[in-house]
């Protein structure tokens, strides 16, 4: 070599080196070391309580003293099906359909728009935008839905001026629907867990039309395709998938919620509400973990048929 | 009705803009009317249009509310945390995982998300009758172990993310080059990952700093912020406090998200 | 300084399965201390496979590995002697170029003055002078090559692995790096181990080449060693292009009906009906395609029972109208009878 310098010799063999080159031949040893600690957490912490927790189900309280017994039975889970519970199981799913099923009109045009026609910065802004109201504090923001539909709130206000009070009032009487005022109905809870629950679906069906390529839109154009059609037929088959994903934020988020109701609504209870309940101020641990359950079972079937549609490809 | 083709390219219809333009205000207003609120002299109810407007509020959650204080402390103590937690667990797991092909995997990947995927009542729940069982008080400490458990899949996320996009070749270069395995997770890993790192940090500290349903079930006597706040809506006077508290919340929780956000951008744009 | 005889890199009966699929099988070399070997062949050939091997990225499923002698057993690669050069370079982004060159010393707690030193030593024999402070984004693929070359340089390695280092390089810069590359291992003294898929790099720059097939090593010899007596059909056919003659034609030309093998550029065209010589071979045929590439033309030759023969000739005489009027007419094929190679099957 043109400027010879000496090889320079490797390391003296020390602890650290000698621990690393173990390792180094036998990976499995070092990937279950990697992994002890955090599966140790996730396994036996996370796990194994949701695993006490369907145990738990099946324990009987003792009527006369109200504890709970070791008696294995399936009581709890014959109580769930008395009609006030069978009630608020219902009520519940059926909120969580209504309000899966609102949010997609309100989601789909700002999702199409983002996919098909923002420039990457406008879809940075319009990204930052819409995650902005996510993360901005969940119970601020149902807070907010109080304010607005309060009684001598802005809705309330609006009506006057509108003079559509005499509507107001009237929806208010509905049953099922309207209650004392709009903050304190079902249909306030519905439209806060709506609102709450809209970016999910936005970015959901974003990232889906994102993966439809520009060139299949012209296509059908070119083949002389209406626009409805070509929706119809080229873009919502597309945009499906986006939209079971997005599905499951809002369905599921909305079953297990008990902050919305307990903030908006009036004595019917949801099932958030009724395990909270039942297991502070009832002491009833076993039937909170069977009503529990319940959401858990049924966002287990609502994922199978989501994966069978599509959704996890596409979130 | 549109009668005429549209050629692709072109702009979007007035009646998709009105409906992208709605929903950004449907997500929006609401928080205006939050912060509006925040100003208004009525304590009591939630009169639209407000009385008059104040900033006295302000002063008044600074000064005279310890509890505020108190909560704030605690929310940011229990966060601080359990993001350090979740860094640590979700970058181990994420350093298994992109290392080799190994059997279990797929069922670790759901293992991981599962904390934030089912809903807030099932994780509070079964921790709460896990932690009743094992006979542990409820405390400080049951809330950060709820919190660490669902903020591990936000930092897995990020750095697993950012691991795929790292050449492989990059740490047997350095291992070739004389560095033990240990040697190379300094020099080479470690600065690789550590914007993702932080952003699953940020990501996790807001999301353990705004969580309220799993808190309900782990906590004690304790309040964290939201749990607070929750309390102060049953509350009828002294209303704008809430609002005020709540503009102070949304801006400790949307600025680490932009931060991280824009650390994201960065480092993908980098490559 | 290098000794000739000495055997740098041994290999024996290396094995390395992955499951059912051998990438390796029973692969035994030796490559001698100071030369410039490659290792030629297709994707999924095994080729990279031994290098890693040899680096310690990997560990054979039976069999030896020696460096200079001694077993390298499991020896992690930060414990071997050897330094690679890898396809992606693999440069640390988030250093700078000084920093990358000089990784190794810096491990290796050499003083920041010295490794200042060194880093530049070796950036000037790569041709790199001045680029200390620049990060690896900021410059071209040539120059991270030459970069990844004074990396794995530096810490003067007795074996210098590469793997396809030129591939993502364009066509003149790779001729260009191809001589340097030599003209640098010939100064340093230092054995390369070259892998590569091209043919055409292997024979320019290698004082050796082992041609791999399918985990198997089908010849190892020098380069005109493997070009002009190929060992195999395979070598015959990857390393340059060969015509293969078997069958009734065989039997016509030579008499015995076995496959043989003859490069394009051995066979001359001739007008049918000129004088032939002695130990000639000899067929008639006609010109189906003529492919002009400048510097010579490529006939495809129809023969009588319908196969086609290459030729290959250098343009001396002709220009590319003459060359292209040449389809269709019909030709005789000369060519000496010692420039056959006969098929073995293996």
């Amino acid at each position: 070599m043109a400027a010879t310098t000496a090889y320079v010799p490797s390391p003296a063999p020390s602890f650290w080196r000698r621990a690393s080159t173990y390792f180094y031949r036998h990976p499995r040893l070092s990937l279950l070391m990697t992994l002890a600690l955090p599966m140790f957490w996730l396994v036996v912490i996370y796990l194994g309580s949701l695993l006490a927790l369907v145990a738990q189900s099946f324990y009987g309280v003792d009527s006369f003293t109200g504890q709970v017994t070791n008696q294995l039975t399936l009581d709890n889970y014959r109580l769930l099906l008395q009609p006030a519970n069978i009630d608020i199981i219902v009520r519940t799913v059926t909120m969580a359909a209504l309000v899966t099923v609102s949010a997609v009109p309100l989601a789909y045009p700002l999702a199409y728009y983002m996919a098909r026609y923002a420039s990457p910065r406008m879809k940075m802004i319009l990204y930052v935008l819409i995650l902005l109201p996510l993360w901005s504090s969940y119970l601020v923001r149902v807070y907010a839905w109080k304010l607005i539909l309060a009684q001598e709130g802005i809705v309330s206000w609006f009506a006057a001026q509108t003079g559509t009070s005499g509507l107001l009032d009237a929806f208010l009487q509905i049953p099922g629907v309207g209650g004392t005022s709009l903050a304190l109905s079902n249909f306030g809870i519905f439209i806060a867990f709506v609102y709450v629950w809209l970016p999910y679906m936005i970015i959901a069906i974003e990232a889906a039309l994102e993966r439809v390529p520009k060139s299949l839109l012209e296509a059908s154009g070119d083949l002389g395709a209406k626009p409805r059609t070509t929706f119809r037929q080229v873009i919502w088959p597309l945009a499906f998938p986006g939209v079971v994903a997005g599905s499951i934020f809002t369905f599921a988020l909305t079953l297990g919620d008990f902050v919305v109701p307990t903030v908006l609504g009036n004595s019917q209870y949801f099932i958030g509400q009724a395990v909270l309940t039942l297991q502070s101020t009832s002491g009833n641990m076993p039937l909170a973990a069977a009503l529990t359950v319940v959401p858990m079972l049924i966002m287990g079937v609502y994922l199978w048929f989501a994966k069978r549609l599509g959704a996890f490809d596409a979130l | 009705m549109r009668s005429k083709r549209k050629h692709l390219g072109d702009h979007a219809s007035w009646r998709l803009k009105a409906g992208a333009i709605f929903a950004l205000l449907f997500l929006h207003v609401p928080i205006i009317v939050i912060i509006l609120y925040a100003f208004t002299t009525d304590e009591r109810t939630f009169r639209f249009p407000p009385p008059g407007l104040t900033t006295k509020w302000f002063e008044t959650v600074i000064t005279s509310r310890p509890d505020f204080w108190t909560a704030l402390v605690l929310s940011l103590q229990v966060a601080a945390i359990a993001t350090g937690a979740a860094l640590i667990l979700g970058t181990l797991i994420s350093a298994a995982m992109y290392r080799a092909k190994f059997f279990g995997r797929d069922a670790i990947s759901l293992i991981v998300v599962l904390p934030l995927a089912l809903p807030g009542i099932v994780t509070g729940i079964a921790l709460r009758s896990a932690i009743g069982f094992a006979g542990i008080p409820f405390s400080f400490w049951t809330i950060v172990i709820g919190h660490a458990t669902f903020c591990i899949v936000v930092v897995y996320n990020n750095v697993i993310a950012r691991l795929r996009r790292t050449a492989r070749s990059q740490t047997e270069a350095s291992m070739d080059l004389g560095a033990t395995s240990f040697q190379t997770f300094r020099h080479i890993m470690l600065p690789t990952i550590a914007t993702a790192m932080l952003a699953g940090a940020l990501l996790a500290f807001a999301l353990s700093f705004d969580e309220i349903i799993v808190t309900t079930f782990t906590a004690g006597q304790q309040q964290t912020l939201p749990i607070w706040i929750f309390s102060q809506l049953a509350r009828s006077r002294q209303r704008p406090v809430t609002n005020v508290v709540a503009v102070f919340v949304i801006l400790l929780t949307s600025i680490p998200i932009m931060v991280a956000a824009r650390l994201t951008r960065e480092a993908s744009s980098e490559q | 300084m290098t000794d000739p005889s000495a055997i740098a890199v041994r290999l024996k009966n290396i094995s390395r399965h992955f499951g059912e699929v051998r990438a390796l099988d029973e692969i035994s070399l030796d490559i001698l201390d100071g030369e410039f070997f490659s290792m030629l062949g297709p994707s999924g050939s095994g080729k990279t496979t031994c290098l890693r091997l040899i680096a310690g990225f990997d560990l054979p499923t039976s069999g030896s590995i020696e460096l200079h002698g001694q077993e390298v057993g499991n020896l992690p690669p930060y414990e071997r002697e050897v330094n690679t050069v890898f396809q992606d370079y693999a440069l640390f982004p988030h250093m700078t170029v000084a920093d990358n060159v000089g990784y190794g010393l810096m491990i290796r707690k050499v003083s920041k003055a010295e490794r200042n030193k060194r880093v530049s030593e070796m950036l000037d024999l790569v041709q790199l002078p001045g680029m200390e402070q620049r990060k690896p984004m900021q410059l071209s693929g040539g120059q991270r090559q030459r970069v990844a070359l004074a990396r794995a340089l530096i810490l003067h390695p007795r074996v210098l692995l590469l793997d396809e280092p030129l591939g993502a390089l364009d066509l003149k810069l790779r001729q260009q790096m191809q001589i340097e590359l030599k003209t640098i291992q010939q100064r340093v003294g230092i054995t390369f181990i070259y892998v590569t898929h091209d043919q055409e790099e292997a024979l320019t720059m290698s004082d050796r080449i082992a041609v791999f097939n399918t985990g198997k090593i089908e010849q190892v010899g020098t380069p005109a060693e493997v070009y002009e007596y190929p060992a195999s059909e395979f070598v015959a056919g990857f390393v340059g292009v060969s015509n293969l003659i078997g069958g009734e034609t065989a039997r016509k030309l030579t008499g015995t009906s076995d496959e043989f093998t003859i490069r394009p550029e051995k066979i001359r065209l001739q007008e049918p009906g000129q004088p032939i010589g002695a130990e000639v071979c000899s067929i008639g045929g006609s010109i189906r395609d003529v492919i002009y590439l400048g510097m010579y033309t490529r006939y495809l030759v129809e023969l009588d029972d319908e196969s086609d023969l290459t030729v290959v000739q250098q343009n001396l005489h002709t220009t590319s109208m003459d060359v292209l009027a040449a389809r269709g007419r019909p030709v005789q094929l000369v060519w000496e009878r010692e420039h056959n190679r006969l098929v073995q099957r293996g």
